[in-house]
């Protein structure tokens, strides 16, 4: 892959030129790729506390058989509540910030392609998310129907039906324009001889994610869009008196929906195979194959949607159909599975956090893709559908998955976005906590559901109790660990050992050629790709 | 219908042990040993030709992902310990691809996926064959009961949640759930079936999405408002079978569960003739 000739920064004198603006205003008018990166992350990092709050509200509830703390209605808008910040609110706009971050600096550009929408696709976000958060206060409550707005229920959404509507479009059009600038940035500013098959892993993976954006939430746009028609102006979409169809919003949620998964997934990947060579002290193996697994998993996350609406009634065809085609994703995810693992065979180990993040993906990722596999089987899934088990499944693939790239990657980077290297041993101690109180709460979700309870219900049949409560002390050790990680960052900006340009051993890149923390503009020259 | 398993099954101990070894961290770390129920651990046997048959090709595949997960893991954990640079691994650059290791494993995989391809799909299409039952029931789902109709019969009855349960899950009740017996999984009317008699269900909503579930039964299917869907199950077991609706479908969704009383066919006659009854007797006034 890419080796920079060494450069030089012999530019480094208009960074006094160029530096950021003073105060309040530097954030809000910035077009600069590292000041939106530090926004995205900053936001993101908020609300997985916010997100996380409302999943601790409903653990607390579940923690015990009968109801103590909250009424149904308000269990069903955190659960709802939960998913959407966390996908939309959180890990999204986490990924879009390293994207900004590390995409430029690692394609030798000196800024995203269009800084202006950059900064626009920021600023919305906040905005949405505060009107989202802002449902649950309103007449008749937050939504409740399922982050899935699953019509005819959807519908009975109190005053903050049209207004959750609206912040889902805002939100959607933030991801657009975030992947409109990132493929528009990878196309036609990469440093001269950074051809596409020498690109970081990272960056094929954002690409591919970014066209799968661009596919899917339009999809999204259109489908909420069609909900508030039928709320509001008489339309029939999905109201069988009217000659519509429900299911008819469950195809066109899940065609979003299943590349949604992907788009939240793809880009964890990318982060672990930028980790794990340079803690394995070895180019990352089978890269081409890494390249076209990934663009395949792409392609297929197109094909399946209906796999998550096998008990809808669908024809006998079409559920072979859509069991066989998700049955093929375990072929590519396979071989990325395969190439990390022989990414670090006879390399030279070493086990810094990020590496630490990186391997707790790997066995909890795929244990998630194990269950994934579980459930494309469809006479098994009638048993696993909307059960404990399908909770378990995507809190596997999202939390040890998603979760755990995003904190790898920011242990990975953050010496070189602060200049300062973090307290090794703090970030030991989250990963434990981590890894270990991930499994905690989630494992017993499995079993919980194999045995027979259902999703998204305030209170259970007594013979859950049990596994309730051990999944209830996970996830409250989960989120207590995550203030760990606050502390470290904190104190990784503040101060802690100078970071060198290269912070760690001989890694591969053009982000660690230039120097720790990075300058305001970086490649304002273009480097040259040997 | 061809039966994988024809003996009664019996409900503990089943094969999870591999789930019993990983759930053992956390069992000692909630300090609870003494009470877990090891026989929660696994999807039931239950009771229907098709629940049997989707409990094996759970197994199968549990263990096929079992036998995948030791050998993928085993070599993950052989790298940590053997590759380890404290302990001098000096990391082989060179290894960089080997189109050989992609082809092994691209093939293996679709050969195992082709195999359980062949073992899910006949299975498939056993459970979506709806023809030659003898009895159809329609079931429809409200906010938030099920109503059951005999049709051809003019019997129908709606099922709710139980009282005892019903006024155990106010908040803050004071009642011990515990106290209450099959609390949130009894209903004031369960559906009542004849045993051994293949019964076809037709299911639909009145307002919104609901499904109706019993995982003895290993049947799950969505009530839908203004569509019609349909299913089967038979029971050759008399007994009282449970689930819950497993769609959410608003605030007491939690709160509709489905209970089948299975009873010999005699009894069953016995039964629809003593609800057809007053029926009867109220047309004729
Ligand atoms: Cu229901």
């Amino acid at each position: 892959m890419s080796t920079a000739t060494t450069h030089g920064h012999a530019h480094d004198h208009h960074d006094d030129h160029h530096g950021p603006a003073k105060g309040l205003m530097r954030w809000v008018t910035t077009t600069n790729h590292k000041d939106i990166g530090t926004l995205y992350l900053v936001f993101a990092l908020v609300m997985l506390f916010v997100g996380g709050a409302m999943a601790l509200i409903i653990r607390l509830e579940l923690f015990q058989p009968g109801l103590q703390f909250v009424n149904p209605d308000f269990f069903n808008q955190m659960t709802t509540m939960h998913a959407l910040i966390m996908v939309f609110g959180m890990i999204m706009p986490a990924f879009v910030g390293f994207a900004n971050w590390m995409i430029p600096m690692m394609i030798g550009a000196p800024d995203m392609a269009l800084p202006r929408l950059n900064n626009w696709s920021f600023w919305i976000l906040p905005f949405a998310s505060g009107i989202l958060v802002s449902t649950l206060f309103m007449d008749g409550g937050g939504p409740a129907g399922g982050w899935t707005l699953y019509p005819p229920l959807v519908l009975q959404t109190g005053n903050a039906f049209p207004f959750a509507i609206f912040a889902v479009h805002l939100l959607g059009m933030s991801s657009i324009m975030g992947a409109i600038n990132i493929i528009v940035t990878i196309m036609n500013m990469r440093a001269p001889g950074m051809t596409l098959l020498k690109m970081p892993l990272f960056v094929w993976t954002w690409l591919i994610t970014a066209y799968l954006l661009i596919g899917a939430m339009p999809v999204l746009a259109g489908g909420v869009t069609m909900l508030l028609t039928d709320q509001f102006f008489g339309t029939s979409f999905f109201s069988a008196a009217g000659g519509g169809d429900p299911v008819l919003f469950q195809h066109i949620f899940w065609f979003f929906g299943h590349p949604e998964v992907y788009i939240i997934i793809l880009p964890a990947f990318g982060i672990v195979s930028q980790i794990i060579p340079t803690f394995s002290r070895k180019p990352l193996f089978g890269y081409d194959s890494m390249v076209y697994a990934t663009a395949s998993i792409g392609f297929l996350s197109y094909i399946v949607w209906a796999h998550h609406m096998f008990t809808v009634g669908m024809p006998l065809a079409g559920m072979m159909f859509f069991m066989l085609s998700t049955m093929l994703i375990a072929i590519p995810t396979g071989v990325k599975v395969f190439n990390w693992l022989s990414t670090m065979w006879r390399g030279s180990l070493t086990f810094e956090t990020p590496m630490l993040f990186a391997i707790g993906f790997l066995f909890l990722f795929t244990i998630g893709g194990f269950s994934g596999l579980m459930l494309a089987i469809t006479p098994a899934d009638f048993q696993y559908h909307d059960t404990y088990f399908v909770v378990a499944h995507f809190h596997y693939v999202l939390v040890p998955g998603a979760l755990f790239g995003a904190l790898g990657g920011a242990y990975y980077w953050l010496p070189k976005w602060t200049g300062h290297m973090y307290d090794e041993t703090l970030g030991k101690v989250h990963f434990w906590m981590s890894a270990i109180f991930v499994n905690v709460t989630f494992f017993p979700q499995h079993f919980l559901g194999l045995a027979g309870m259902p999703r998204r219900i305030p209170d259970y049949a007594t013979q859950f109790a049990d596994w309730n409560m051990v999944s209830s002390i996970g996830a409250f050790g989960f989120g207590f660990a995550q203030l760990l990680f606050v502390y470290v960052v904190i104190k990784c900006v503040r101060g802690g050992k100078p970071a060198t340009a290269e912070v760690w051993d001989n890694p591969e890149g053009l982000e660690w050629t230039v120097p720790s923390p990075a300058p305001y503009h970086t490649f304002d020259e273009a480097p040259v790709i040997k | 219908m061809p039966h994988p398993n024809p003996t009664t099954p019996s409900p503990a101990p089943r094969r999870a042990t591999l789930a019993s070894a990983l759930a053992l961290p956390a069992l000692l770390l909630a300090g609870l040993p003494a009470r877990a129920d090891w026989s929660l651990l696994n999807m039931p046997v239950g009771v229907t030709p098709v629940s049997r048959e989707v409990y094996d090709l759970h197994m199968l595949i549990l263990w096929i992902c079992t036998i995948i997960a030791v050998a993928t893991f085993g070599a993950m954990a052989y790298a940590l310990v053997a590759f380890r640079k404290s302990k001098g691994a000096v990391a082989d650059t060179n290894m960089t691809h080997s189109t050989a290791a992609e082809i092994i494993w691209t093939v293996i995989p679709v050969v195992i996926l082709v195999f359980m391809a062949f073992q899910a799909a006949p299975a498939l299409i056993r459970i979506e064959d709806t023809r030659n039952s003898e009895m159809t029931i329609k079931i429809t789902g409200y906010q938030w009961k099920w109503e059951y109709e005999y049709l051809n019969e003019g019997v129908s009855l709606f099922s709710s949640l139980a009282a005892d349960s019903n006024a155990a899950r106010r908040k803050n009740a004071g009642i011990d759930p515990r106290s209450v017996e099959n609390y949130l999984l009894e209903v004031d009317e369960p559906l009542v079936v004849p045993a051994g008699v293949k019964i076809r269900y037709l299911i639909t909503a009145n307002d919104v999405l609901h499904a109706w579930w019993v995982p003895d039964f290993a049947v799950k299917r969505d009530a839908i408002p203004g569509y019609v869907n349909e299913g089967w199950f038979q029971v050759d077991e008399p007994g009282i079978y449970r689930g819950q609706c497993a769609e959410l479908c608003g605030k007491d969704h939690g709160f509709m569960p489905v209970v089948v009383k299975v009873v010999p066919k005699a009894e069953f006659d016995a039964w629809l003739a003593a609800r057809k009854a007053p029926a009867a007797v109220a047309a004729a006034n």
